[in-house]
């Protein structure tokens, strides 16, 4: 027999954490949803086409909301769209990513004084994993966001899942205590003193 | 037919008064007619084989602003077997305030499908009614948006359906609270970030 031994995994073990086996499941076939908002979504083509190939990391654009892992923000959100995009984030199943690919959808882009119809950045709507910059961002720069995104799952761990702590902290921001301030100091960025503006701006946090 | 014929024509087909002025010292002239008489004129200038303007490159609705207090829309109409050219224009008094209802026009849409759409967007944004038009909706912004955003005094709204909608320090106090520190990996994750002037 000239099958080499090492390949099949007869008698071999594999030890590994469950986190570790999560995560490397996770990150190695994250399912972006097919939708694109203006030319970010060519260059964002461009990536999943022959010549950049997204496939070989496991990224396979998918057709519906239910199937998909991450939603990339391809181009300028506006008003008229921010209600689909916030929609279709709600659709999506746990555990969800969202990356903002270029200028637009990271703050509104040519259009964050005069442009009345374009939501200044896609994170008033939807939470944001990992911002591409650009205009549009080269295929180089969405497979940028992508590593960035997977080194952001590879520290993950089911002990304090995402969505649990989402949905605490939208609960501590809820109530304006001091002592979950202090509480939550521990665990999230920002600082006390911005907490109530943030909350009184942003109806979904 | 030159522009002298044309205006020849309307005045032989509808008299003197429905020109209110003509203007004709700048590099593409143009009349200016009664606003209520206007669909009649575009019909005949349309149906008639003499003119046989069959085609409407453009419609435009301009605003002059609150000090001038008119608004204006403007045709500009083709003969694709004359080759002629001819621009129309309407000047209709402007509402100042939210209060009154908007500058209404009649509608050419009857005659000219293009006209459909066009006079939709200038419906949507800048604010004028045309009479008689078979779908008055707004065409661009969504249907519950406020005010017409091409106007001169327009005001942005500060939320639509709970997004906030101007810039103003945007990063600093309307991003999305709550990202665990654990996916960021450094404690200052911008240590270039330069510090807003004020």
């Amino acid at each position: 027999m000239n099958t080499p031994q090492d390949k099949t995994g007869e008698g071999g073990v594999i030890i590994t954490k469950l986190d570790d086996l999560l995560n490397w499941a996770r990150l190695t076939s994250l399912f972006p949803m097919g939708f694109g908002l203006a030319c970010c979504a060519i260059e964002m083509m461009g990536a999943y086409a022959s010549g950049y190939d997204l496939d070989r990391f496991g990224i396979i654009p998918r057709a519906s909301p239910r199937q998909s892992d991450v939603m990339i923000v391809a181009g300028t959100v506006t008003f008229k769209m921010a209600d689909r995009v916030r929609r279709l984030y709600e659709q999506m199943p746990e555990p969800r990513y969202v990356i903002s690919m270029g200028s637009c959808s990271n703050c509104g882009g040519p259009y964050w004084e005069h442009g009345y119809h374009v939501v200044k950045g896609v994170d008033r709507i939807i939470p944001v994993d990992v911002y591409v910059p650009g205009c549009p961002p080269r295929p180089e720069a969405l497979i940028g966001g992508f590593l960035r995104l997977q080194e952001i799952i590879r520290q993950e761990t089911i002990r304090a899942p995402r969505a649990v702590q989402q949905i605490m902290s939208k609960r501590m921001n809820n109530d304006n205590s001091e002592m979950t301030n202090q509480e939550a100091g521990e665990r999230f960025v920002e600082g006390n003193d911005e907490f109530e503006m943030k909350n009184q701006q942003n109806p979904i946090a | 037919m030159n522009f002298g014929e044309l205006k020849d024509f309307i005045v032989a087909q509808f008299g003197a008064e429905v020109i209110v002025s003509e203007t004709t010292n700048n590099l593409q002239p143009y009349l200016v007619l009664q606003t209520e008489r206007l669909a009649e004129i575009c019909l005949e200038l349309h149906d008639n084989e003499l003119t046989y303007f069959d085609f409407l490159s453009s419609v435009t609705g301009i605003d002059n602003g609150p000090e001038a207090g008119t608004m204006e829309v403007v045709y500009n109409l083709y003969a694709i077997p004359y080759d002629h050219h001819l621009m129309l224009k309407v000047i209709v008094p402007r509402n100042n305030d939210t209060e009154t209802p908007i500058p209404a026009v009649p509608t050419v849409s009857h005659i000219w499908r293009t006209a459909d759409w066009q006079e939709r967007e200038i419906f949507d944004l800048v604010g004028i009614y045309f009479k008689g038009h078979p779908d008055m909706r707004r065409i661009l912004c969504s249907a519950d948006w406020e005010g017409h955003p091409l106007r001169k005094d327009y005001q942005l709204q500060d939320y639509y359906h709970g997004i906030k909608v101007p810039y103003d320090q945007h990063n600093e106090y309307s991003g999305f609270r709550g990202e665990p520190m654990k996916i960021i990996s450094s404690e200052d994750p911008f240590p270039d970030k330069r510090e807003k002037p004020e």
